[in-house]
């Protein structure tokens, strides 16, 4: 079944069921403002409570304490009066805060007065050679398939790279039984002691317990390899085998399933198409949008909260969530705000809950070999463009990723350069040596998902509309 | 390449991929009940023809890109089964009237 928004104007349009858009859309509606929640999951819950209300593991040990903190901030939800609607696929925001989703294969249309852009992270990509043969996807794909559907790896499986997500997904996996056969820990030995003088934070943070009890539960189990300097996969039609070398010495291992991780990055999409300033970030390795204490963007009224404001986490996206409304909840009842927890008690919670995270950030900075691929390793996967193709347009001529489009078609696929985006800006900065924020990024434009010509021309239109277009 | 843990408890829905019946459970999405299931789902890719399985799950890719009840290019990780529901492996590019 499918439900169009019930209005056209909203005080607050919520964009995602994440943590951090959970909390928001929450905060305001309480607050009495007209809140609508648009999200394009089936339930809500984003990435990290995955299928919270609907998840068949229900032995809650197996997901973890973490997990179920999302059930809370779903009732929470419910409880108040926002509006909230799934299988939304919000395809354009622009400065005037109009939105257009797409439901059920018809689009509407609505305006805010106030944008809360909740739309998460991603995994970064990990271009190694053999990342697009059947039987390669990402920890977080595995993950989703365990919390919707109770889904465990079955055959010979590997588990590479680094980063909290790993442990947390590979201790799941072992907990519903399923199967691992080896970790590939990609983690520089050097990130160990660039992160040394973060380590105090991280120690007293809650991080710090919860990842060395969960890395104690997985290495009693699988065996894991660190240090590892070089992976790719290899399969004729099918994955068959995964490759690495570690200490200097290479191993090939038969594999079914192959899960990669090396951390998540801003899904800047919506944001960069509605103008939003983002920047560099030099630790994080990504694009992150500009944003003033409340979350507030360079673009009036829209405000960005969770990892698509800069990875923070669950914990850090609900209280930015929280922040976001409060702001918008002060612009618009200030009576009301009076009410809401003060700004200094959310800012005190934030500081908590990034506690450590400089830490995590340092360690697990993803090795340059894994994030900038050499050869006739696939860097677009929609367009099939490997890193030689792209090396031999800048040879040619092409600056920057806008430019390279015209060459190879680099981000033009469906998915919009989620999914090379990031490498792209790394490949041709190293080749042309500047830096990622000289060579900049696709200029993203709605509709920021696809759309059928359909559903476009169903849209209403006015008499002028017609008139514009139409001869005679 | 995955398989269903005992404790999951959820009704099943049929669904048919390229005709034939398969089983999938409510609350499936229809690449979950795709990779859950034996059949070859890979897809080819528009461009070069080569096999691809979904890769993340949550949207951003477009490697599960699948027809579902005559549609072309639907991310099937993010629509859910229906009973009787129609899947086809997507071979190359959408089709005109697809």
């Amino acid at each position: 079944m499918t439900v169009a928004p019930k209005r056209e104007d909203y005080d607050v349009v919520v964009i995602g069921a994440g943590p951090a858009g959970l909390a928001a859309a929450a905060t305001s509606a309480e607050a009495g403002l007209s809140t609508l929640l648009l999200d394009e999951n089936i339930g809500p819950g984003g990435q990290v409570f995955r299928a919270i209300a609907t998840t068949p593991v229900t032995d809650r040990s197996q997901l973890g304490a973490d997990y179920w903190v999302g059930a809370d901030l779903v009732q929470a939800l419910r409880a108040s009066n926002a509006e909230i609607i799934h299988r939304a696929t919000v395809w354009s925001l622009d400065r005037n805060l109009d939105i257009a989703v797409s439901i059920g294969g018809a689009s509407a249309f609505v305006r805010a007065k106030r944008v809360i852009l909740a739309t998460g992270a991603l995994e970064r990509p990990f271009p190694i050679p053999g990342w697009t043969l059947p039987g390669v996807m990402t920890a977080g794909a595995a993950q989703t398939m365990l919390k919707s559907s109770a889904l465990v790896p079955d055959g010979r499986t590997v588990i590479a790279g680094q980063g909290p997500l790993l442990w947390l997904l590979a201790a799941q996996i072992l907990r519903l039984g399923g199967r691992i056969d080896r970790i590939l820990d990609t983690t520089e030995r050097g990130n160990y002691f660039a992160a040394l003088p973060h380590a105090f934070a991280f120690l007293t943070s809650p991080y710090f317990a919860k990842g060395l009890s969960m890395m104690r539960e997985v290495k009693a189990k699988v065996q894991v390899v660190s240090g590892v300097t070089e992976l790719s996969a290899a399969g004729d039609g099918q994955l068959a085998s995964v490759s690495y070398v570690a200490g200097g010495k290479r191993e090939t291992i038969p594999a079914d399933l192959l899960l990669l991780h090396q951390g998540v990055v801003p899904n800047v999409n919506l944001a960069m198409s509605a103008g939003i300033e983002h920047r560099w970030d030099d630790l994080q390795l990504c694009w992150s949008p500009v944003l003033d204490a409340n979350g507030s963007s360079s673009v009036a009224g829209i405000a960005i909260a969770g990892d698509g404001a800069g990875i923070g986490g669950a914990n850090a996206a609900v209280v930015r969530g929280r922040i976001a409304a409060r702001a918008a909840v002060e612009a618009l009842a200030p009576a009301v705000a009076a009410k809401l927890p003060s700004m200094a008690t959310l800012r005190t919670d934030l500081a908590k809950a990034e506690r450590g995270r400089m830490f995590l950030d340092t360690l697990f900075r993803p090795a340059p070999q894994f994030r900038i691929p050499t050869g006739d390793t696939i860097v677009c996967r929609c367009e099939e463009v490997t890193a030689k193709d792209v090396l031999d347009s800048v040879a040619i001529g092409a600056t920057g990723p806008n430019q390279l489009k015209a060459y190879r078609r680099t981000g033009m696929g469906p998915c919009q350069g989620r999914l090379c985006g990031l490498t792209v800006t790394e490949l041709m900065a190293q080749a042309r040596a500047k830096t990622p924020q000289e060579i900049g990024y696709y200029r993203l434009r709605a509709p920021v998902k696809p759309i059928t010509l359909a559903e476009l021309a169903a849209v209403p239109k006015s008499e002028a509309d017609v008139k514009a277009v139409v001869r005679g | 390449m995955f398989r269903r843990s005992e404790q999951d408890k959820r009704p099943q829905v049929q669904i048919f991929v390229d005709g034939v019946a398969v089983a999938a459970r409510q609350g499936d999405t229809v690449s979950a009940a795709l990779l859950a299931s034996s059949c070859d789902a890979r897809r080819s890719t528009a461009v070069s023809g080569a096999p691809r399985l979904p890769y993340c799950m949550m949207g951003v890719c477009f490697d599960c890109l699948v027809t579902i009840d005559g549609v072309g290019n639907r991310q099937g990780c993010l629509v859910p089964v229906a009973e009787g529901m129609q899947v086809e492996i997507q071979k190359g590019k959408r089709e005109i009237g697809k």
